[in-house]
This record gives C-alpha cells, structure tokens and sequence, in this order.
C-alpha cells in the first residue's frame, strides 16, 4: 500500500515536473495564482520596422541591413542621409550630373535625407495617395503603384521622361481586387 | 578583360540595389525568413472617411499550400507607432501580439518609452478578435472604438521583381512593356486596425512606422 502510495506520488512529482518545464506559464503550482487573463509580460525588442516601402532593401548596403532595421527613425537621418544619397548617384543616371533633381524637385542629397528617415507620412485632412501627380506622401493606399512611383523619382529625371525603360515595371495593379470595406485587403489564394 | 571591365561597371552601377526583394519582403538576413519580417506597411483614410486603417503584413511569400499552417508567433509584437509632433518620435503607439488564437490590440496609447525595447501596453483600451482561419470568412470585431482583424490575405503589393532581378544581375536592360507579377498567387499574414483619426492627434500629417518586436 505505501509501495502504491509512493509511486503514485512518484508519477504525480515526474508529471508535475515535465508539465511545468514545458509550460512557462507554470500554473500548476499551487503557490502560484491561476492568472485570469493572457500573460503578456515581458520586453520586446526590434526586430524589423518599415515606413515606405522598399528603403531598407533598395538603400541601405548589405552590411547595414540589419542595423538599419533596429535604428529608431529619429536617428536614421544623421546615420545614412549621405549614404543614400552617394546610393542614389550610384543607382541611376538621373542624377549623374551636378544639379540633377528628380521631379518633386530634390538634388540626389536632398532626396537621400527624405528617404533616409524611414517614416510613412500620412495626412488626417487630405484623401490618400503615395503620389497622385499633385499629392505627395499623404499614405499609402492598397492599391498605389509605389515601386513606379519610387522608380520614377530613382531613375525619371526632372519630368519623369529619363531613362523610361527603367523607371516602371509596368505591373500597375493588384492580382486581385480590393475591397471598398474593412478589412480591405483581399481573401488568400 | 573587357566583358570584365563591363560586369564590374554594371554590379558597381547597381551594387546598392543588389539583395532588393520587395517592398520589404526578407529585407535583411537577421528577420529574413522568420515570424517577425514585415512584408508591408500601409496607412490610409478609411471607407469612413473620418477614420484611418493601419495594415501590418509578416512572413510573406506565402504558397497557398503553405497558408494553411503559417501562424503569427506569441513572442512576437507587432507595433503601429504615431508621431504626432514631427521629431520621428513615437508620441502613440498601438500593439497588436497574438495569445491563444486570438489578436489583441492595445491602443493607442504612450509606450512606456519610445524605442527599440518596449513593454504590453495591457491598462491601454484592448480589441481583440479571433484569427480568421485559413479558408474561413474574415473574423472582424469592433472594441473601445477599434475594429480589428489578422488572419491570412492575399499580398497587396505587385512589382516585377523577376525582372528588376534581372536588370540588376545585368542579364537585362529595360522592364517589359508588360511586366509580370512576381507576387502573384501568393499570401502573408494580415494584422488591420481601423480608427478615428481624432484619436490620433495632430495637426493634419502624421508619421507612421511599424516594427515587429520579439520577446
């Protein structure tokens, strides 16, 4: 009987155990409270972060990636301004010459120090557009073409007419449309 | 000797782009391929004109057979941050991380600091709703004026990047006149959050980021 006894306590000491050591929540100990909610405690850390769309992976250079990733963007614009913009020279012909500018205006250093500072503008007054012809930078829509847009502003010049074979992928939409109402995007393949 | 002088003159003339993916799809190899890489981040005016909608997307390039079994990670937060003052600091934040198949948000609300190391904002305004299923109608709740969805989408974004892959490695020298869609048919893992934009603070432009963090 105490044989019985002991082992049952045994197994019951072996279960506890392998329980609690694959369970962090360790609710099977009777000292501790059984908690009345998800447990969300803790510090997290940045792993990846985003603004616009493809600066990380266009601009920064391969040894940085991962630096850039985790770097506040309030500290971005002192860290890579100049490297973008030297990026930007290297990348396209666009601004191959002194005093080149893009179409919104901006020499190759002006437009690295925008870009630098990875942050998605967004208006709170005006419609939504990443770049309508008029309209710059008011969001980012579903459906705005953004790589054109990027591409135009990388390689199209003062007018958008330089080097027209590189400045649009001429993939100009979605595979599959939008919805007009939440949760907007569309239903998985 | 010469063809040499070339491909130099083409990697050079490219080497910044050289490991472009996508918008930010497998941007870098310390979140490519894991739980907390952002494929995408959009913010724009909701079908209520008077409210915003933030989107997060992870773990893209997602196969329809693969879908199914692709799960947001509990160790894993995904974190809308606000600027409303214009220095490219956080004055808002909202968390979005995953418990028991649910997704819940706090916010918006001032993080404990601004920065890479953050804590769950749990005393801030909470939704939740439970993560659409793989198949399954899109689960959508509404909360302490937030209303709420994760679950698997189809990618929004669209680029060529087949032949931008190309033009980079020099093997071509202009877009086709009709390109193609290299994410096509394929899924992420959605995280969408829509509220009023007097919520937010302001005075007419905001700046956004998102960033995935992990315990």
């Amino acid at each position: 009987m105490k044989k019985i006894l002991r082992n049952i306590m045994g197994i019951a000491l072996v279960g506890a155990l392998a329980l609690t050591s694959c369970d962090n929540d360790d609710d099977m100990s009777p000292v501790t409270p059984t908690p009345t909610g998800p447990d969300f405690s803790g510090v997290y850390m940045t792993a990846d972060q985003m603004g616009r769309p493809a600066i990380n992976t266009v601009f920064v250079s391969s040894s940085m990636k991962d630096e850039f990733n985790v770097t506040p963007p309030s500290q971005q614009g002192a860290k890579y301004a100049s490297a973008f913009a030297a990026g930007l020279m290297g990348l396209s012909p666009a601004y191959a010459n002194a005093g080149d500018k893009n179409a919104l205006g901006l020499d190759a250093a002006t437009f690295g120090s925008v870009l630098a500072t990875d942050v998605l503008t967004v208006s709170t007054t005006a419609p939504t557009t990443f770049y309508d012809g008029t309209n710059v930078l008011t969001g980012r829509n579903l459906a705005d073409d953004v790589i054109t847009v990027e591409l135009l502003l990388i390689f199209g010049g003062e007018d958008f007419t330089e080097n027209p074979t590189l400045s649009d992928d001429n993939v100009s939409s979605n595979d599959k449309d939008f919805s007009t109402s939440f949760p907007y995007l569309a239903t998985p393949w | 000797m010469k063809k040499l002088q070339k491909i130099w003159g083409v990697a050079a003339l490219f080497a910044v782009g050289i490991g472009i993916v996508a918008a930010d799809h497998i941007d870098a190899p310390g979140v490519q391929g894991t739980t907390a890489d952002i494929t995408d981040f959009y913010a724009f005016q909701g079908e209520n004109t008077s409210n915003m909608v933030f989107v997060a997307n992870v773990q893209g390039l997602l196969s329809p057979s693969a879908t199914g079994a692709a799960a947001f990670d509990e160790n894993v937060m995904i974190e809308f941050n606000i600027d409303n003052t214009g220095d490219n600091v956080e004055d808002l934040v909202i968390q979005a991380i995953p418990r028991d198949g649910k997704m819940y948000f706090f916010g918006p609300v001032a993080p404990s600091a601004p920065g890479v190391s953050s804590m769950v904002m749990e005393s801030a305004p909470m939704a939740s709703v439970d993560i659409t299923a793989y198949g399954s109608q899109a689960e959508v709740a509404t909360e302490n004026g937030m209303t709420v969805f994760a679950g698997p989408r189809d990618d929004p974004f669209f680029f060529d990047f087949g032949k931008y892959t190309e033009i980079i490695g020099g093997t071509a020298t202009a877009f086709d006149a009709v390109g193609t869609d290299t994410f096509a048919g394929s899924n992420v893992l959605s995280v969408v959050v829509e509220l009023p934009k007097s919520v937010l603070g302001g005075s007419g432009t905001l700046n956004t980021w998102v960033e995935a963090k992990r315990k």
